[in-house]
């Protein structure tokens, strides 16, 4: 277990929680502003990727790909929100999920009737190597091409929330939605108009992660879970929150998953840590959260006074 | 019976109740008025635990329960009201009350006998609802109710749990001139058996009741005493009570 | 009450019916569809009479469904000892659960204990030593004695049976007993119901323990109808799958767990196993795509029923 071990797994685990966080803003807005439990969410995400798939394709570009795979699922988004999800705002948690939870299944069933069950969108050829970052420390290039987009998006979309006035008619809305309203906000057109950067983020987190995990159907309902673990912590409608939980589960996550075999390895039998580090590794976020709850009932930044 | 020590809650930036400290006599009408914002509500919260105090003590009938659950106030007879209107309102009014006495009267983990046995629960509930002008409604869903039965509701409530002390937040709230008269008779009524905390804007109201009156302005308790020494106090004037005194 | 009993008498004489034109699928998913009732009809006293949105309900079902199994498999096949070990596990599961999730509200209630039960899921996963991901095969279903052979599907079919009788019964009795009204009573107005003297989390711990050992039971019973158990039966999409079917029946009513049961379950079967010639002629492939159906009817449900199918059946009624 050496230090540039460390160092390659903490990489992981930070590009992991950038995307997550791509996911998560999108969701801990929505969350915040409507009070609105969207588990369709991750259906976005998986949309984005399918539609990144198809485009990069047909350009034969990977960048024109996903650059277009962005704005037509910000469109998908938002029609999926003027359609159904804002007749879903007044109504209470249990149809919300319901209703959210019937969107996914038929989004999943019309994107396997449009794709089939998976699809393939393979890394651009010219990243697919090895960066040597360190001495003794190569990483893969196209892992590093993420971390940069997820910093260089965190960086403008905090600059978009806190120094726009769209953006803080959002995080007024998000903290507190009669104020906005007084202030005369347009919550429905601003509200669609969220969705829609949601969707996007979505899209441009499921292509980017589409070279390193599968596109296939159903791949949303795994990520969301752990979107809304990243916001529970967090503290529901903070951006700020919605970051360092994202960052926080992706590292305790890559890290557990890495380390806490090998750890156990040392302290218990074989057959033990074989059995347990694994078990452990996987609940660890989880643990993380309800350890977070138990402490700070709001979450870690908690966006409501 | 009731006693505050140094008593405060601060929220966010801002203080609600300051270094309070009162006495509320056995057997007595203890009113606490104020202008709005002075923190009346948010001390009723403190005393019947639905908020917990920063600082200071709360005694109650030889117990401290400054840290007690609310449940477990109600269960040592220290009952409240709301000033907004907080009742089952999807019951019946011969239901909501039958839910208190039942409350108050042993274990609810009870999981097979049907409620509807239990004839003695809703007897208690008939007469808390004649002590309360409730008689003629007992069949009807409390969100059907008027305004002034709902606020009757909401006293009967605190009452039905068999209280020493009931705190009683502005319960003529909102009211009529006409329902306020029977409020202010029920109050004259349960006096004798229940000391009573009462938070009111009604002056008319406040000093027909009260034995004894404190006055709380800015989260201060700033003068306790007699009706007629609080009505003369200079700082009470000036703080508060002058111009509804004079109007 | 006569509604009841006449639905009751239905579906007694179901395997009769079946029997007599040699039908015994029907029988032994008819007991599948009855198993998923008496689950959803546990989670419907703590989301429906209770008010507590719970989003990891799959993991009392999964360790009820565990524990059982795992008798079997190491040879104590009795259904005496079994279930009440299924129950009894799962029940703790609840109160270890409950115990930390009750501390919070709302949305973080409705996170707190999805989170537990992914735990669960993927603490089940990692068994190795009873299937690990790939499930448990069990060798047989569990062996009740009295001349009752679980085997045979119309025996078994009438011991679950049994069991949902058992439990709307006792949902029945339990609403209108002091408990129930409690229960109720704290979903309707969980503040005054603290400040009459009721201790709100202690009655919302015991309703979630009791859903959750009936939810035990209802796994014992699952696993052994499938005489298997694998660590998807813990799935969030499993615990929303149960909450699917409280809403979709009614939240709050009595039946409201066993119609949703029925009505999805029942959904899924018609879609996938009987094409309509017209729209198979149109899109040929179309029962592969059950769920689409099954997506659209929730959303329908949602959107222009919002008290359940229950819910629709009173109100005609009441009109």
């Amino acid at each position: 277990m050496s230090w540039i071990l460390i160092l390659e797994q903490s990489l992981n685990g930070l590009q992991f929680g950038l995307m997550l966080f791509l996911l998560a803003a999108g969701l801990t807005l929505v969350f915040g502003i409507m009070d609105m439990i969207n588990l369709a969410h991750g259906s976005l995400y998986m949309l984005g990727a399918f539609i990144a798939s198809t485009l990069v394709q047909a350009t034969g570009s990977f960048v024109a790909g996903v650059l277009l795979a962005i704005p037509a699922t910000a469109i998908l988004g938002m029609v999926l929100e003027i359609s159904v999800l804002r007749t879903l705002y007044a109504r209470d948690h249990l149809s919300q999920v319901l209703a959210t939870f019937a969107l996914i299944l038929i989004i999943n069933e019309l994107t396997r009737l449009a794709w089939g069950s998976d699809a393939a969108l393979p890394m651009p050829q010219a990243l697919s190597g090895p960066v040597e970052l360190l001495p003794g420390l190569r990483y893969p290039a196209y892992r590093l091409v993420i971390i940069a987009v997820g910093v260089l998006v965190a960086v403008l979309l905090f600059i978009l929330v806190t120094k726009t006035r769209v953006g803080m008619r959002v995080r007024a809305g998000a903290s507190n939605r009669e104020m906005a309203l007084a202030m005369g906000v347009d919550i429905k057109t601003l509200f669609t108009l969220v969705f829609g950067a949601g969707a996007a983020l979505c899209a441009l987190a499921g292509a980017m992660l589409a070279p390193l995990f599968a596109v296939q159907v159903g791949m949303g309902e795994n990520i969301l879970i752990l979107a809304f673990v990243v916001i529970v912590i967090g503290g529901i409608g903070s951006i700020r929150g919605a970051l360092v939980g994202a960052v926080l589960v992706g590292i305790v996550d890559t890290i557990g998953r890495a380390f806490l075999p090998i750890l156990f390895g040392i302290f218990f039998q074989p057959r033990v840590a074989s059995a347990a580090g694994p078990a452990i590794a996987s609940v660890l976020i989880y643990l993380l959260m309800a350890v977070v709850l138990f402490l700070r009932p709001r979450g870690l930044f908690p966006a409501r006074g | 019976m009731l006693e505050l020590r140094r008593v405060s809650k601060r929220f966010v930036g801002v203080v609600a109740t300051d270094d309070v400290s009162l006495e509320v006599r056995s057997g007595e009408v203890h009113a606490l008025i104020g202008p709005n914002g002075a923190g009346k509500t948010t001390l009723i919260s403190q005393i019947s635990g639905s908020l917990p105090s920063d600082r200071g003590e709360i005694r109650f009938d030889g117990h401290d329960i400054t840290r007690a659950r609310p449940y477990e106030r109600v269960k040592l007879g220290l009952a409240r009201s709301y000033q907004v209107t907080s009742i089952f309102k999807r019951f019946t009014v011969l239901d909501n009350l039958a839910l208190a006495v039942q409350a108050r009267s042993g274990s609810s983990f009870s999981f097979w006998r049907p409620v509807a046995a239990e004839g003695s629960l809703f007897d208690e509930a008939r007469s808390v609802a004649g002590e309360i002008g409730l008689s003629q409604k007992l069949s009807s869903i409390a969100a059907t109710l008027a305004h002034g039965e709902q606020r009757a509701l909401e006293v009967g409530l605190a009452l039905a749990t068999r209280p020493k002390l009931v705190l009683l937040d502005e319960p003529l709230a909102g009211m009529g001139p006409e329902e306020a008269q029977r409020m202010i008779a029920l109050i004259d009524r349960v006096r004798s058996r229940v000391t009573v905390l009462l938070v009111e804007h009604d002056m008319d109201a406040v000093f027909r009741l009260a034995n004894r009156i404190s006055v709380l302005v800015n989260g201060r308790v700033i003068a306790s005493g007699a009706p007629e020494a609080i009505k003369a106090d200079e700082q009470v004037r000036k703080a508060y009570l002058g111009d509804e005194v004079a109007a | 009450m006569k509604r009841s009993i006449a639905v009751f008498i239905v579906l007694l004489g179901f395997p009769l019916a079946m029997s007599a034109i040699d039908n015994l699928f029907y029988v032994s998913f008819a007991s599948r569809v009855i198993i998923y009732a008496i689950a959803a009809t546990s989670l419907n006293l703590v989301l429906g009479y209770g008010g507590m949105i719970s989003f990891g309900h799959a993991a009392f079902v999964g360790a009820g469904a565990y524990a059982a199994s795992i008798c079997i498999a190491e040879g104590v096949a009795s259904a005496w000892l079994g279930w009440p070990a299924a129950i009894a596990a799962s029940a703790l599961a609840a109160w270890l659960i409950g115990a930390v999730s009750l501390r919070t509200r709302g949305v973080y209630f409705i996170m707190i204990t999805l989170a537990f039960a992914q735990m669960a899921f993927y603490l089940v996963n990692s068994m190795k030593a009873y299937g690990g991901d790939e499930g448990l095969p069990l060798p047989q279903r569990a062996e009740l004695g009295l001349g009752l052979d679980l085997g045979n599907e119309v025996v078994f079919y009438y011991v679950v049976l049994f069991f949902l009788a058992l439990s709307l019964y006792g949902l029945h009795r339990v609403m209108q007993s002091r408990f129930g009204r409690v229960v109720i009573a704290i979903r309707e107005n969980e503040a005054r119901a603290e400040a009459i003297g009721l201790p709100v989390y202690r009655y919302q711990l015991a309703c979630f323990v009791i859903a959750g050992a009936v939810a035990g039971l209802a796994g014992a019973l699952l696993a052994s109808h499938g005489k298997y158990v694998n660590p998807n039966v813990l799935h969030w999409v499993q615990s929303g799958t149960l909450m699917i079917m409280v809403i979709l029946g009614g939240v709050g009513q009595l039946w409201g767990g066993a119609i949703g049961a029925f009505v999805l379950l029942g959904l899924e079967h018609v879609i996938s196993d009987y094409p309509l010639p017209w729209l198979a002629a149109v899109a040929p492939n179309y029962p592969q795509h059950a769920n689409l159906g099954v997506g659209l009817v929730m959303l329908a449900v949602v959107l222009f029923a919002p008290h359940g199918i229950a819910g629709l059946l009173s109100r005609r009624r009441g009109a």
